[in-house]
């Protein structure tokens, strides 16, 4: 690593003097090979193996507990491409995405700038936000199921209080999936909102006073000539993380709707779990994690395409 | 006119709004706690009503604790998320000091590969882990629990970063003091990297407490089970028809980590930020 470098001494005597233990000796190579061999077996074993595998199983037609298996070439991709379940999973994944990143983005983004806009109770607004995050998603979820009861949760009473109509949320094909959406919402947007409050401390103050001077007096061009700018990259990070963890969405499908009805709430990691899991079919429940890695892979690629061109530094 | 505004009028509409926000935010934990503290009879009434006419938490509570042995699945998590993230931290602490301090062929590859590491998803390995953990006969133990998270590409990272702003000089001295580089990693940089191990713990722990993939595919014995599946395994069995103990088997479950999270909010905060913004 070029950094390495700077970190040494500027003083080249002193760099060169400290070479032949620092580096070249083979009593210190031989140390650092121990040291980082525990770590490099199991990233192998646990993580980079794996990948490869999961590839690899995605051409076969392995099934758990089969004595052996086959090399099928694309025919778990030709299944999958042709399968009604697996288009509708893919489909209602990039729904969830496409409600959950801008609704929990816009609402960390604004519920941060709300809370680093005054003085008074910051600590406890903070913290009340943040509850979601730590609080186990799945006891959660449950509760959330209780509140969407058809007849005694507290939506409907809410509703019908109001004079509304209420709904069976969990039950409904139109609604299903829109209600596991707001409670993914409800989760990250605490989450979202302590990156962007560390974002929005970073920003050095003299850049406000700065736009004062220039003439920007009002609160919201204060936000667009500084705040939103030095916001950039954050916001691309946030983006990017909040579409990945909603790409990864499953406990509260498993426990809520297990897809249902009839498919409405099914996506990428449920029907990767119940192939590979539930039904054993392995080499097909891979093919499944190959397109939902790819998804992955092309978020973080698009990251690292954006934030270099848009990154503003201070 | 704009100094009333920013007098009253704007912090009056900030405390509204983020109130508003609060109140969706705890929604759910205040009908938690409100159903868990209601009968039967209360919880099954169309009429809504926060505050129980009747007190029956300490009941349901009960109820709760004996129909399943939620002791044994904090217990559990316990276990887990502590072995778990002693062992990340004994295997991720060496390899992050030689990324970041020592010399040696193959770095930089080793190093790329942990960055890649990162960005692999728990979920894209599932398939062949759970095939390797088959071939070597450990589902369905505290083994599968764990094993699987001993690596940590992103602790590794963490703390690279942080040993890159440990002095060389420091390392020098306890070099002429005769300590091994072994030794170097517990006495000299562990301790200086305690904020650092601190934010990956509270990432680590959070993540494997609440995790419910993982459990959900390797576990079949009801003894082992971690507070996530133990509260979905719950909700199975009373589906329907007792929400009170439910909910307070739900109080129960989230208690450890929220409570922790009351006392060190602070520290929680901080640690999410500075290992979340790479």
């Amino acid at each position: 690593m070029s950094d390495v470098a700077a970190t040494l001494p500027p003083v080249a005597a002193t760099a060169r003097d400290r070479l032949p233990v620092f580096a070249g000796s083979g009593s210190t190579a031989r140390s650092a090979y121990a040291l980082a061999a525990p770590a490099s077996m199991l990233m192998l074993m646990m993580l980079i193996g794996p990948l490869a595998g999961v590839l690899a199983l995605s051409f076969t037609d392995y099934q758990l507990g089969a004595p052996s298996f086959a090399w099928t070439g694309l025919s778990n991709y030709h299944e999958m491409f042709a399968d009604r379940v697996f288009w509708i999973s893919l489909k209602n994944t990039l729904t969830y995405v496409a409600i959950v990143v801008p609704g929990a983005v816009a609402l960390g983004l604004g519920t941060a700038l709300l809370i680093q806009s005054g003085a008074g109770l910051r600590s406890l607004y903070r913290t009340i936000y943040f509850l979601p995050v730590m609080a186990t998603l799945i006891a959660m979820a449950i509760v959330w199921e209780f509140m969407l009861h058809p007849q005694f949760g507290l939506v409907n009473g809410l509703l019908h209080a109001a004079g509304l109509q209420g709904h069976s949320w969990l039950q409904e094909r139109g609604t299903a999936l829109y209600s596991l959406c707001a409670i993914g919402i409800w989760q990250a947007t605490g989450f979202n909102m302590v990156l962007f409050l560390a974002g929005l401390v970073s920003i050095p103050k003299h850049l406000y006073d700065a736009a004062e001077i220039d003439g920007a007096e009002s609160a919201w061009s204060r936000f667009r000539l500084v705040t939103w700018p030095m916001l950039g990259p954050v916001t691309l990070f946030v983006v990017t993380i909040s579409a990945i963890r909603s790409f990864q969405v499953f406990d509260t499908v498993q426990v809520l709707t297990k897809g249902g009805p009839s498919k409405s709430s099914e996506v990428l990691i449920y029907t990767m779990y119940a192939e590979g899991f539930e039904f054993f079919r392995s080499g097909y429940g891979a093919a499944i994690t190959v397109v939902f890695l790819v998804f992955v892979l092309l978020l973080t690629l698009l990251k690292s395409a954006l934030g270099n061109r848009e990154v503003h530094y201070a | 006119m704009t100094s009333r505004v920013h007098t009253y009028l704007w912090p009056a509409t900030r405390h509204t709004l983020l109130l508003a926000g609060a109140l969706v935010m705890l929604a759910p934990f205040i009908w938690m706690l409100s159903t868990a503290s209601k009968p039967q009879t209360e919880i099954f009434s169309s009429e809504l009503h926060l505050i129980p006419h009747h007190f029956a938490l300490w009941d349901n509570l009960q109820t709760a604790f004996a129909k399943a042995n939620l002791w044994r699945y904090l217990l559990n998590g316990l276990i887990v998320t502590i072995s778990i993230f002693s062992l990340q931290v004994l295997v991720a602490l060496p390899a992050a000091y030689a990324l970041a301090k020592l010399r040696f062929l193959g770095r930089d590859v080793l190093f790329a590969l942990v960055v890649f590491c990162i960005l692999i998803p728990p979920q894209a390995t599932a398939i062949p882990v759970f095939l390797l953990l088959h071939k070597l006969g450990v589902l369905d133990t505290y083994a599968a629990l764990v094993l699987p998270f001993t690596i940590s590409a992103f602790g590794i990272f963490l703390m690279r970063q942080f040993f890159k702003t440990v002095p060389d000089d420091l390392i020098d001295a306890a070099r002429m003091d005769g300590i091994s580089e072994f030794g170097i990693v517990w006495r000299v940089m562990l301790p200086t990297a305690i904020p650092a191990v601190t934010a990956f713990g509270i990432f680590s722990v959070v993540a494997h407490w609440n995790d419910y993939f993982w459990p959900l595919i390797v576990l079949n014995s009801e003894h082992l089970q971690t507070p996530p599946l133990a509260v979905a395994q719950f909700r199975n069995n009373e589906a329907g028809t007792n929400y009170g103990p439910l909910m307070a088997a739900a109080i129960v479950i989230i208690a450890p980590l929220v409570i922790a999270f009351m006392f060190a909010q602070r520290r929680f905060i901080e640690g999410i930020t500075l290992t979340g913004i790479k």
